[in-house]
């Protein structure tokens, strides 16, 4: 049953195949079979049964709330949920218990959701591993499946192989792995930089960015204001436009929404595609790409060619600059936005009594990590006075370059871009930790970045298992607030490639009966 | 008093500062001067914590001067991808409150209805003459 689609479950449900209870139990179950993973930092266990006795309560009166109804899903740390401790992964917000529920969890509780708990992530959102969070880096679930263990039998290894486990990408590890795992259907992530779409490639999930806009960020603990987006991680593309629907929008809470009426996102199933444009941006050919992404990237937009669509080169000249802009505009807009941790209020505070900024400086010292603090720094460092210019600015004049790109290629008739999602698949966690984060983020941002600072919706979809047995994704970019027609290509792609399902039996242990298809069987004891 | 001064120190130095024009950090020798060091210490209120923290400092901006390399001549700098749309503005009607008792359950040091605060009035002592802190 946890091998189902979200779609799949809510029709078990509604026939009573299964009970909200029993999935919220057997969800449960995996995710204390899978802690080694450190996918979550809390569990709400209790939440989640209440949840489901409400559910259950509802689908015995026959008055389901919809789709989401009993269905287990799992929120990144960063977003507010009321009641629920959310930390960010940072000792600053450590026993943090907000008061209220950000809108996107509100809107997923409103459809009767189960909330199962806050996913692991990097600290505040920065990073592209999920490694440097306080409560520890989170383990890609690929590290333990037969696929990638059958290929590494093959080679001589003399290293440990319970060290040797690969990252899930980030910032949105926590979320990936959950939902790649089986133990959620859905997990709420947020892309700043590609923090939903980066580890989605590397745990061979669907990573959806939508259109800035679309989605509010009432109560997602801020990054970037101008280009922060509530993501979406499901197993499949179908799922994601079901999540999509319910949490897309205008919010009165947050006036970065857009007013338009809201489409519906039912995907109809493309069979044609030959009135389709697809644009392969040619700048992001780069001499780091890996082979294997490469080759696949061919594969695909020939895969396109041979149904008929149209694909052509395009060019999107300021694709260099989008890293050192994002680095500019990311660090300044951080510096504002970590201004509000000051221990007075709420978080981390110190012992000191001294004097307001004495007290500030040592709670902001002893709350973030270097990373955090670095940020800070170096925002401020280009937001003072003399470097506004040349720096803030300049960079906010670059970043009009970089959004005029992608309009000049969407106006000259092309539908959808496609391009890798990650430079290679998944590294081990000790190679990973090699580079510092600024020059890993920079390495793991580079295609997905320039996206957020259009505001454009993004797609990553897996696509095929590398020589190593891991997951590998390409990434969809579409029309600003098109992201029906972006999750209409994918879905088809999706359908072409078949990914293979992940095969974690062997972790699982007894846990293997989830996996069988047991829609007939009705007797579901722990 | 404190939490408009807060907000206000990270956007302009405060009068009385001296100007650091020629010395926010030269591309040629990428080294940031002492006094910038400080400077954005008291602004951000977070300390650097050692020389190898000025060192990433540098590195990053030497990173972001590559911007330079940009013709950015007559573009106008992009705040928000939403800029063809009106802002929305919710009516002044009073529809959520009254939790105060929630708020001041999340601060450490509270008295009655307030929010407890150290001195404002004590400046952020100098790089030198700060007391050794712990490593955190």
């Amino acid at each position: 049953m946890l091998g189902r689609t979200l779609r799949e479950v809510s029709a078990a449900l509604k026939q009573g195949q299964i009970t909200p209870t029993e999935l919220c139990l057997k969800c449960l179950s995996l995710i204390k079979k899978t802690k080694f993973l450190n996918a979550y930092i809390t569990v709400s266990e209790e939440v989640a049964l209440k949840q489901a006795e409400e559910s259950e309560k509802r689908y015995k009166k026959g008055h389901s709330l919809g789709d989401l109804d009993g269905i287990p899903v799992a929120v990144k740390d960063n977003f507010s949920t009321s009641g629920i401790e959310t930390t960010c992964a940072s000792n600053m917000l450590k026993g943090y218990v907000p008061p209220y529920n950000a809108t996107v969890v509100q809107k997923l509780l409103d459809q009767g959701a189960l909330l199962m708990g806050k996913t692991n992530l990097d600290e505040f959102a920065m990073g592209s591993g999920s490694t440097d969070g306080i409560f520890g880096p989170v383990k890609n679930p690929w590290s333990y499946s037969k696929q990638y263990r059958e290929k590494r039998k093959q080679k001589p290894h003399g290293e440990n192989e319970e060290t040797n486990w690969l990252i899930t990408g980030g910032s949105s590890g926590g979320s990936a792995a959950a939902v790649s795992a089986f133990t959620c259907f859905a997990a709420l992530g947020s892309d700043t930089g590609g923090s939903t779409r980066n580890p989605a490639a590397h745990c061979g999930v669907v990573g959806l960015k939508p259109s800035y806009g679309l989605v509010s960020r009432h109560g997602l603990i801020p990054l970037v204001n101008s280009m922060d987006v509530p993501g979406i991680l499901t197993r499949c593309v179908d799922d994601a436009a079901t999540v999509l629907g319910v949490l897309a929008g205008h919010d009165c809470k947050d006036s970065t929404t857009v007013q338009d009426p809201v489409k519906s996102f039912i995907l109809p199933s493309l069979t044609d595609v030959s009135k389709l444009c697809i644009g392969i941006p040619k700048e992001y050919l780069v001499p780091e790409l890996s082979s294997e992404v490469q080759s696949l990237w061919s594969k695909a937009a020939k895969l396109f060619e041979s149904e008929g669509a149209k694909v052509i080169e395009v060019s999107l000249p300021h694709t260099s600059y989008s890293i050192v802009c994002y680095h500019v505009l990311c660090t300044s807009e951080v510096a504002s936005n970590m201004a509000r941790f000051d221990g007075l209020e709420y978080g981390h505070r110190c012992d000191i009594n001294v004097s307001t900024e004495a007290m500030y400086a040592a709670t902001r010292r002893e709350g973030f990590n270097d990373v955090v603090r670095g940020r800070i720094l170096s925002g401020n460092f280009f937001l003072l006075k003399e470097n506004y210019e040349n720096y803030f600015i300049k960079a906010q004049k670059v970043r009009r370059l970089i959004a005029n790109d992608f309009v000049n290629v969407f106006n000259s008739g092309v539908d959808v871009l496609l391009t890798p999602t990650t430079l290679s698949e998944a590294v081990p966690y000790m190679e990973f930790i090699k580079e510092d984060n600024r020059t890993r983020s920079a390495q793991g941002d580079i295609f997905t970045q320039a996206v957020n600072m259009a505001g454009l919706p993004a797609v990553s979809v897996p696509m095929a298992l590398s020589n190593q047995g891991l997951p590998i994704g390409l990434q969809f970019i579409g029309r600003a607030f098109c992201d029906q027609q972006l999750l209409t290509v994918a879905k088809w792609f999706e359908k072409q490639v078949q990914f293979p399902v992940i095969q974690l039996q062997e972790i699982m242990g007894d846990c293997s009966s989830v996996f069988e298809n047991d829609l007939a069987s009705v007797s579901l004891k722990q | 008093m404190w939490a408009r001064a807060g907000r206000r120190v990270l956007r302009a130095p405060r009068g009385g500062c001296r100007g650091f024009a020629s010395r926010a950090g030269s591309p040629e020798t990428g080294r940031i001067a002492r006094e910038v060091v400080e400077h954005l210490e008291r602004l951000a209120l977070v300390d650097f914590g050692g020389p190898e923290a000025v060192a990433r400092l540098e590195r990053a901006v030497a990173f972001a001067d590559r911007l330079r390399a940009v013709d950015t001549d007559g573009v106008q700098p992009l705040e928000s991808v939403l800029e063809d749309r009106c802002l929305y503005l919710r009516s002044d009607n009073v529809v959520e409150g009254n939790c105060a008792e929630e708020l001041l359950q999340n601060s450490h040091r509270v008295v009655e209805e307030y929010f407890v605060a150290p001195p404002g009035n004590i400046s952020l002592p100098k790089l030198d003459e700060q007391e050794p802190f712990s490593q955190s």
